[in-house]
Parts: C-alpha cells; sequence; structure tokens
C-alpha cells in the first residue's frame, strides 16, 4: 500500500497543499507538484548544491530533504527574489558582473549569496568563498560569481523580500 | 535517483519513537538530518522497510549545562552546535570540527547524533568525541545505557547500538584547567571528508609540562584511533622537540588507515604525522594562553 500524506507548504509567501508519498524529495515536490522549477536538480545527493532553497530561513539542499519533512515549513526558492519582472537586486548584480554562464548552478548560488548578505551584509572575499564552496559551478569559474556577489554587497542589495521575513 | 518506497513514521515523543522501534526492530531505521541517510536512499544502497523521522522530537535538540558538564541532544543540528554558547565558551574544539563537516547548508539539516550514529570513520565529531572520552546514553524502551564512545564505534559505520535503541544524548565532562584543543585536518576540497584529521587535547601544568593528553585521529582506521601511546610519550614533558617527535610518530603508527581513489594508506600516514604535529602544536599553544 502507498501511503500518501497532505502536506501544506509555503513557498515564496503562497500556501500549497499537495497530496506525497513520503519518499518525494522536497526538489522534486517543488519542481513537479507546484511547478516551481527554477530550484534546479544536479546530482540528487546533496554535492551540487543547484536544489538549494531556505526553509525557515535557512538553506538546505532541497534533494537531501523529504517533502513531507517540510510540512508547515515557509520556503524560499529562486523565484521568490524577483518581483514580478523587476529583478531582486542580488541577480541584478549576478547580470551586471557575468556571475553565471550556462546558469544551472545559479538558482543555488543565488540562495547561498542571499543567505550569506542577509546574516553578513558586508562579508571579506575569504568569507563568499567559503560560503559558495558549497556549491559547484562548472562554467563561469567561481571568480566571476565571488565578483557577483561582492558587487551585490556593495549595492546593499539583500533587505529580505517581505514574505521571505521568515523566523531562523 | 529517487528513494524507494518506505513506511514512514514522524512521531512527536521520545517515548514514541522509543515504542515505534521497539515494534519494529531492524526493519525500522532512524531518519536524522539525513545528510547522509538521504544520499544513501537516493542512490537505493539503503531500502530501509521503515523510516521513523525523529526530526519533530524536539525534545531531543538541547546543549545544556549538566553535572557540570555539557550535554548535547541527540537531534542539536550541527550548525546549532557550532553556534551555541556553552560550544563556544567550554568546547571550542568542538565548534572548530563542526565548521569542518560539509558545508552550511548541510549542517543547517545534519544533527550531532546523525553524524555520530552514522560512524562514518572519516568523519570529525567521532574523533572529537573519542578525544574528549565523551559519554553516549542509547535508549530504547527497556531502559537507558550509557557508553563511553570509544566502545560505541565498532567498525565501519558500524556502531554498538541494537535494533530498537536510539542514540538520545551527549555528555562531555568539563575539561581540566590550562587545557588547549584544536582540530584539524586534511580534505582535497573545502566541506570534503578528511583524508585525515586530528583532535588533539593539551593539558598543561604550571611549569608548562603536559600532565595530560588525548589525541584521537579521523580517517585513519574502521573507527576514530584513539593514540594512546602518543599521548604518553607527551605526558610529563614539555610539547616539544623529541617529546613532540616521539608523540607524532606514535600518532601514525597508532593509524590503519585506508587506500582509496583520494590517497593511499602510506600518503594518510605521512599527513597523519603532518596533522598530529600541527595540532599537538596549536593545542598546547591554546592551553598556555588559557
Amino acid at each position: 500500500m502507498r501511503q500518501t500524506t497532505v502536506i501544506t507548504l509555503g513557498v515564496n509567501g503562497v500556501k500549497h497543499e499537495v497530496a506525497v508519498e513520503p519518499r518525494r524529495l522536497l526538489v522534486d515536490c517543488l519542481r513537479d507538484d507546484l511547478g516551481l522549477t527554477g530550484t534546479h536538480i544536479g546530482c540528487e545527493h546533496g554535492v551540487c548544491g543547484t536544489c538549494t532553497v531556505l526553509v525557515n530561513g535557512a538553506t538546505v539542499r532541497s534533494c537531501l530533504m523529504l517533502a513531507v519533512q517540510a510540512d508547515g515549513a515557509e520556503i524560499l526558492t529562486v523565484e521568490g527574489l524577483a518581483q514580478g519582472a523587476t529583478l531582486h537586486p542580488l541577480q541584478e548584480a549576478f547580470r551586471d558582473a557575468q556571475g553565471l554562464q550556462c546558469g544551472f548552478c545559479t538558482p543555488g548560488m543565488l540562495m547561498l549569496a542571499y543567505e550569506l548578505l542577509r546574516d553578513n551584509p558586508s562579508p571579506g572575499e575569504a568569507e563568499i568563498r567559503e560560503a559558495i564552496s558549497a556549491n559547484l559551478c562548472r562554467c563561469t569559474g567561481y571568480q566571476s560569481i565571488v565578483d557577483a556577489v561582492h558587487l551585490a554587497s556593495e549595492r546593499h542589495a539583500v533587505p529580505a523580500p517581505d514574505h521571505a521575513a521568515v523566523a531562523r | 535517483m529517487k528513494p524507494p518506497a518506505f513506511e514512514y513514521v514522524n512521531p512527536q515523543k521520545c517515548d514514541e519513537a522509543l515504542a515505534v522501534l521497539a515494534q519494529h526492530g531492524d526493519r525500522a531505521r532512524v531518519l536524522a538530518g539525513g545528510q547522509s541517510l538521504i544520499p544513501l536512499l537516493n542512490f537505493r544502497l539503503a531500502r530501509p522497510e521503515m523510516l521513523v523521522d525523529i526530526n519533530r522530537v524536539s525534545e531531543l535538540a538541547y546543549v545544556r549545562v549538566s553535572d557540570g558538564g555539557i550535554a548535547i541532544g541527540a537531534l542539536t543540528r550541527q550548525h546549532a552546535l557550532e553556534r551555541s554558547d556553552l560550544t563556544r565558551g567550554r568546547l571550542p574544539i568542538v565548534v572548530e570540527a563542526c565548521r569542518l563537516i560539509g558545508h552550511l547548508p548541510i549542517r543547517h539539516r545534519g544533527t550531532v547524533g546523525g553524524n555520530l550514529a552514522h560512524a562514518d570513520p572519516a568523519s570529525e565529531l567521532p574523533a572529537v568525541m573519542v578525544a574528549l572520552e565523551a559519554e553516549f546514553v542509547l535508549a530504547s524502551q527497556s531502559g537507558r545505557r550509557a557508553l563511553a564512545a570509544a566502545d560505541f564505534f565498532t567498525g565501519v559505520c558500524t556502531t554498538a547500538l541494537r535494533p530498537g535503541e536510539l542514540l538520545t544524548e551527549i555528555r562531555v565532562r568539563t575539561l581540566p584547567p590550562r587545557t588547549g584543543g584544536a582540530f584539524l585536518e586534511i580534505a582535497r576540497r573545502a566541506g570534503d571528508y578528511a583524508l585525515v584529521g586530528v583532535a588533539a587535547l593539551v593539558t598543561l601544568d604550571a611549569a608548562g609540562r603536559v600532565s595530560q593528553a588525548r589525541l584521537a585521529l579521523c580517517g585513519a582506521g574502521a573507527t576514530p584511533v584513539r593514540a594512546h601511546e602518543a599521548e604518553r610519550a607527551l605526558s610529563g614533558d614539555r610539547p616539544e622537540g623529541r617529546a613532540l617527535d616521539e608523540a607524532v610518530e606514535e600518532a601514525a603508527a597508532a593509524t590503519d588507515p585506508p587506500s582509496d581513489i583520494h590517497a593511499s594508506s602510506a600518503f594518510r600516514k605521512k599527513l597523519a604525522r603532518h596533522v598530529a604535529r600541527q595540532a599537538i602544536a596549536l593545542a598546547a599553544q591554546r592551553a598556555g594562553g588559557a
């Protein structure tokens, strides 16, 4: 017998009810059940970090969490950064500093950078490098991502969007 | 890949979790932070019939003073342990080791108890707990028992936990005055498992001689390796010169590291000497400054 459970997820300020099997990974729930394909899925075993989202204000790898474990949680994905057609200043900084090339790692990098700048608005280069060392990029190279985060920091890019004001 | 199907229960209380574990025995597997178990599920290297998810058992998430020492609830996230004022103030070696576990998103989910119960021999906290001579509390429906960290780890990813038992608490005694600690490791990349890591605790007397030393290594064998001979080599001497040379040799001699794609056994032994020297020296320096 296959169990399914109805869970409630707050994603980027919108409440969703969704029925999932316990084995459903959070990343698959976001992408396939909710259609939020901005969160990418890469290695599926917690190495590449492209599936990074914020759960109750803290970054997690959504391939290493079951959707049922996020029942009742507030989640911020890359779709929650832009306001309509207006990019989040952090995204603008990535564009301006060429912080992406193919874009596959970008959603995860943005979520890492978002958390870093929220908690430490003026990080040094070593702190930026440590934060993004969690995730892999296979084309741009890390230097331009470091530059992008630095630029975002100079522009004070991360006051949190209203809907992401969640408890840590 | 995706996890295979499993039955799922998520008790809210420790007693409920123990009841489920008692009922289902080795059919059931405990899901804590999931940062090791979920990859194994995704690869289908683990196919448990039932997962007992303890993430809602919030009574097991704490760091507090207990009997003059520190008690750490098994569900404490590694990030919470790293940020705790108690740990920072009294057990900086634990903070130093936590910062080397994976990356921040991993530590947000990964738990102290899960890390210890997974018992990866390359992992940081098991070696630190062996060096600290921590005591682990294992609970089951029929009662509790306490086990020394050194007796908990029995092999590669294998522990003394019996079916129906749950690791609920880690107890660390207060360190003597003039004790310094250091955890250092060498890994291929930031956040990787250590090729070799060394936890060193050095207590100095008023004359600057070692009154007590404790040394444990990770990545050095099937379990965390306690280097007793190295500790004896340091005892009673200043932690420098010949005593240090001898301790470093003994530390390497205590290891039986694996060869794999990342490093040969011989290279790991070489690294063990190097890292042990640095860790002992740093611990001694910190003991002197305390």
